[in-house]
């Protein structure tokens, strides 16, 4: 799994590619929080085009970006999400809790 | 990696493992990056068994979950314990025709379970962890766990007309 964040407008993309399960989410967890905290982006859209799978661990590390941003008063917004990806929000019952978009341009337009 | 079935008592054997042959057995360690391995046996082994493509994530999922879960709650993240994973297929009459199934056994060596954790959380606080049984729970027809022996035993099954899984497919 790969992580790289980059600037657009005044947004942050998180990138993210591979599979994320318990092996890998502590390094989702600590990126997003990265980009939450300490670069105090106004938005994270993270990307998830290139991820196939997420466990409950991933959406675990979603649900702790969410939680921070809304403590600071930034968005974070998903957008890409493969059917495994909604369905696992969708049986969480979490699909609705998350700014969701099907891509970039529509995230950002947002 | 040692067997699980070598060191398990004989009066054991009949009721905890499979007694007939099975369509596939996975012998792995407890490490997460094995998880992948797993998904990926598994993709191709249920589009073989009728699976669509719908069903095949759910059950993959659950699989996934139950093991991560074994991890972390069993090994409590020791990475070379042994999990044994056996897929059979099953099969049912309904009133039209037969119906395919899998049934997934899922075995580790780690102290019994709590058959009083073994309940979903709530999912109306929204909180990080706790996830895993709901996931698994809504993705199978049957989820069994039975203490077996020295071994714990989670037996997973679905056929292929289940249409168990995402309640809220109207989002």
């Amino acid at each position: 799994m790969n992580i790289s964040s980059r600037q657009v407008d005044k947004a942050t993309i998180l990138d993210v590619s591979g599979n994320i399960d318990m092996s890998n989410s502590p390094a989702v967890r600590k990126a997003l929080l990265h980009e939450i905290r300490e670069g105090r982006a106004a938005r994270v859209l993270v990307n998830l085009t290139a991820v196939a799978y997420i466990d409950s661990s991933g959406v675990a590390s979603l649900i702790e970006g969410l939680k921070a941003s809304r403590e600071l008063g930034s968005r974070l917004v998903l957008f890409g999400l493969s059917n495994s990806a909604r369905e696992v929000l969708k049986i969480s019952r979490l699909l609705k809790l998350f700014e969701v978009y099907d891509d970039e341009q529509q995230a950002i337009a947002s | 990696m040692k067997s699980l079935s070598a060191g398990q008592p004989e009066e054991n054997k009949g009721t905890a493992k499979p007694s007939r042959a099975f369509l596939l057995k996975l012998e792995l360690r407890s490490h997460p990056q094995l998880l992948c391995v797993i998904r990926g046996a598994l993709e191709p082994l249920m589009e073989m068994l009728g699976f669509s493509a719908e069903n095949s994530r759910e059950i993959i999922r659950a699989v996934d979950e139950s093991v991560s879960n074994i991890m972390r709650h069993a090994y409590h993240g020791r990475l070379d314990q042994p999990i044994e994973v056996y897929c059979n297929r099953l099969e049912r009459r309904t009133s039209a025709e037969t119906e395919q199934g899998v049934e997934i056994l899922l075995f580790d060596c780690g102290p019994a379970v709590d058959p009083t954790k073994l309940e979903a959380r709530p999912l109306d606080e929204v909180r990080p962890g706790g996830l895993g049984l709901h996931i698994i729970r809504a993705s199978m027809d049957s989820v069994e766990y039975k203490r077996a022996g020295h071994l714990n035993r989670l037996r997973l099954v679905k056929f292929t007309g289940s249409k168990k899984c995402c309640p809220e497919s109207k989002e």
